[in-house]
Parts: structure tokens; sequence; C-alpha cells
């Protein structure tokens, strides 16, 4: 197997095996369309990172983590629904992050490649950062895991039995921010909460327990990756969303399989 | 009298320009079932808040026993239907509980058989039981239940009743629940607070329900009815401030 197909694969597995339960909990607690808001927003963390010539992971995530910080204050301060708070940072900050991308004429910039990713270009310096931050995260997940439920069932019980939520919800927040800053380079930023949510919602309808959810989400995400890949080496397709349209194909066979009783 | 588990003296909530609460107090003792009764909007859910620490009232003081432990009873639970979970591990996101202990928590409020059911497949009434079930793995010392028959049939709310007063009995705790339903509610509690932004009156339900003001608050018939009549002792105008005219009623435990 070529090195850049090898980087690609152990890139996607990690990123689907994070994916999985971190995914659930965006399906859980229906933060779907935040997830897509903070992704969008990772664009203008590119443009932020090129900027201040830091490393784009670290930029992206922090922009994804004040753009979330925004998104809570602006809440709380005025009436405009989430939904609508939502689509106007989602598109703002895509926006405001390809108008900053253009005013820099001296950097090359592979746009495509950050809008749908560029899983076969992927580096050894690249896939340490992906593999790494995808460790970080499940390894934080491991103590957040049953706070993390107990704040999705119901908020106000978990705080009188004397959970921080405030500060489980801030690191749920943050855990996402890290995925997507990870994904952005394997499927781009329109697609990041595709992967999030596509193998949760198909394992859903099979699992028994929040476990097997999480778990059978990471199983179908990781095929998913190797389906996606292998139609890109054989047909030519682009990585990232041949990736995307095998989870959704498992999506949909999803419920050709017979429920168990 | 047996320790005091909560105070809460003078307590001023506003939201929005409403006066929610204005000078409402509150004691529970140990061991003893205090019911909150009063009509929809007088501010009875906003005084629950205020005991659990959910809400910071602007004026006046609450005050708990020093770790105290709480079980508390939310008014309904709604989990997503996408998350799967059983009555066994909803049980289980209390810290150190194994499935021997749900399964007694579970047997305390006559709910054993399901344990292992979708939390979103059993019915009202098994819901109550679990919520209460929940409460009680926490070892309460005070237990909060808001609105804990709701969803349950007639004859299941008398059972209910008659089970958090073996409870009570049993854990030695103190029990504050809130409650629109008069006539139950009175068979069941040993101290009422009648509230209405404020508290109107209080004591023994005896007591109470021969006060004035508590007959003023919902009306004559309220002693031999068991369905809830909505009678206030003043009107609203449309921006919710009180209408004076008609002169409150002050009962002897009345404290403004």
């Amino acid at each position: 197997m070529p090195d850049f197909l090898l980087n690609a694969l152990l890139a996607g597995l990690a990123l689907a095996l994070v994916a999985g339960p971190l995914g659930s909990f965006v399906v859980w607690r229906r933060m779907a369309y935040f997830g897509d808001t903070l992704s969008h927003a990772a664009l203008f963390g590119v443009a932020l990172g090129l900027m201040l010539d830091v490393n784009l992971t670290l930029a992206v995530t922090v922009g994804c983590v004040l753009l979330a910080l925004l998104l809570v204050t602006l809440q709380q301060r005025q009436p405009l629904a989430s939904d609508t708070l939502l689509g106007i940072l989602a598109h703002s900050t895509l926006s405001l992050g390809l108008v900053s991308l253009s005013f820099m004429k001296d950097v090359r910039v592979d746009l495509m490649g950050y809008l749908f990713g560029d899983l076969l270009a992927v580096g050894p310096s690249d896939l340490a950062w992906i593999v790494g931050g995808s460790a970080l995260v499940l390894l934080m997940l491991i103590p957040l895991w049953r706070p993390l439920l107990a704040i999705t069932v119901h908020e106000e019980l978990a705080k009188v039995e004397g959970l921080p939520v405030a500060g489980i919800r801030l690191a749920l927040m943050l855990l996402i921010a890290v995925v997507i800053a990870v994904a952005m380079k394997i499927v781009g930023v329109l697609l990041i909460t595709s992967l999030l949510i596509i193998p949760a919602a198909a394992a859903q309808r099979h699992a028994r327990t929040p476990e097997q959810m999480a778990f059978g989400a990471s199983v179908l995400g990781i095929v998913a990756v190797c389906l996606g890949l292998t139609l890109s080496w054989f047909e030519d397709t682009p990585a990232g969303p041949s990736i995307v349209v095998s989870a959704a194909a498992l999506f949909l066979l999803s419920f050709a399989w017979p429920k168990r009783a | 009298m047996s320790e005091v588990l909560l105070r809460l003296d003078d307590i001023h909530v506003r939201f929005a320009n409403q006066n929610v609460l204005e000078g409402a107090q509150l004691q529970v003792h140990r061991g003893e079932i205090v019911t909150l009764i009063g009509p929809n909007g007088a501010g009875k859910t906003t005084l629950v808040r205020a005991v659990l620490g959910l809400l910071k009232p602007d004026r006046g003081q609450v005050w708990r026993k020093p770790k105290l432990r709480v079980g508390y009873m939310p008014q309904k639970l709604h989990v997503d239907a996408t998350l799967p979970l059983s009555v066994l591990r909803f049980l289980r996101l209390v810290p150190g509980v194994d499935r021997a202990r749900a399964l007694a928590a579970l047997g305390e409020v006559g709910a054993e058989h399901v344990i292992d059911s979708p939390l979103q497949k059993i019915s009202g009434g098994e819901m109550q039981r679990v919520l209460l079930a929940r409460a009680l793995l926490r070892e309460p010392e005070l237990l909060v239940l808001d609105e804990p028959v709701q969803g349950v049939d007639v004859a299941g709310q008398a059972e209910l009743y008659r089970l958090i007063g073996v409870l009570r009995d049993r854990y030695d705790c103190g029990v504050l629940m809130v409650s629109h339903d008069l006539h139950l509610v009175m068979s069941a509690t040993d101290q009422v607070v009648c509230l209405n932004r404020h508290v109107c009156c209080s004591g023994h339900p005896e007591q109470v329900s021969s006060d004035p003001a508590f007959v003023e608050l919902f009306g004559q018939d309220a002693r031999s009815l068991a369905i809830y009549h909505h009678q206030h002792d003043h009107s609203h105008d449309l921006h919710g401030s009180v209408v004076t005219g008609k002169p409150h009623v002050h009962g002897p435990n009345c404290k403004h």
C-alpha cells in the first residue's frame, strides 16, 4: 500500500473512532446544526491561522471555541431563536473566512481542500495531529461519559445531584471543536457534521444502550472510511465526499436490517 | 421539634419586571411532609427552584442544613427518542448504583418490573415511580417532589401519596412537594403552605382549610372538592399586576 493511502486510512480510522461516541451526543442533544455552525467557522479559523502564522489545527480549535462562547453569550442576551442565530453565525463566519483568505495574495490556498477535504494529501505531521487529537478526545470522554449522559437526560436533575452542568456542557463543545479541527483535513468544513451524525443515526436503530450506539457508530464510521477510500482509489472520486456517500448508504441499509425484538 | 433541614426567608423573585415571589417563607423539618399549594402562576415552581439552588432569589435568604442530601423528582422527564436508555441505566446515572441497589429502590416504589424496559416505553405512572426511585437512590434527607402525581390516574394518585408517607417514615427525611390537588394532599401532609406569590396561610391541613385566606383563595367548596378550582382572592389586569379594590383577607399565619 502506498504511503499516502496508508496515511489517509489511518487518519480516517482515527476520526471515525472518535466521531462515534461524540456524534451520538450530537444526535441525542440535537446539536447537529450547532456542529455545522462550528465547522463553518473552521474556515475563519484557517484564515486566522494563516494570517498569524500558527498551527492550523490549533487555530481552528481556538476559532471554534471562540464561536461557541459567542453563541452562548448571544443566546442569553437577545431574543432571537437559536436556529436563527446558528444560521447567522454559520454563514457569516464561512463568508468571513472566504473573504479573509482572498486578501492573502501571497498565500497559496487550496480552497477546495478546506471545503471538501483532502484526505489523500495527509502527511506524517498531519497524521500525528489527527491521531493525537482523536486520542485526546477519546481519553477525555472516558471520565466525562456518565456526567454527559446525566445532563443529556435532565440538566436540572443533574445539577441538583451536584454535577457542574455548565462546565460539562463547555467540555462537550470543546471536544466537538477539537474533532472539527481534526476532521477538516479529512472531509472538509462543509461535510464534517455528516461524519458525526450519519454513523450515529445509522447505529441508533439497533442499539439498546448508549454504549452500543456509540460503539456501533464508530464501527459504521470505520466501514464508511474503508468503503469511501476504496471507491476513491478505484474510481478516482474525491475521498471526503466518497466517505460521506458510503456512510449515507450504510444509514439507508440500517433500515433494511431487521430490528431485534 | 425535630431538626430544621431548610429555611427560606423573605424570598423575592422577579422575572421580566413581574414579581413572581414577594416575600415568601418556608421551613421544612426532618420527618415532616410540607405541601405547597396555590393557583397557577403563584410561584410554586419558582420557590422549589430556589430551594434546589437552581435559581438565586433577588432578595431573601435560602438556608440549607450543611451538606444536605437532596433527592429531587422533576415534574416530568423528556428523554430524546434516539437515546437508548433502560430504566436500570437511568438509575445507574447516580454514582455508585448497581443492579441490586436499583432493584431495591424500584421495589420500594413498586416498579421492579420495569427495570429492563426502555425509559421511553413505560407509562406515566411508572415514570413517576422511577423518578421517585432515582431520588431515593441519593439516600435523601430532603425529598423535593414537583407535582409527583402528574399524569397518574386518581387511584394511582392516592397510592402515590400513601407511598410518599411510607417513604418519609422509612428514610426519616423531610418532604417538600408541590401539588395542584387539594383533597388528596390534605390527607397526606403534615403542613400545608398556601402560596400566592407570598404565603397566604400555612399550618396543619384542618387548620388551613378553615382559614379564611384559604377559603378566599380556593373558594368555599374547596374542602369537599377533589378537583381544584381556579379562584383567586384578587384579579389581575392585562399587565398581570394585582387589581386593588377587593381587600385581601389575612389569615392568622399571614406574614405581611
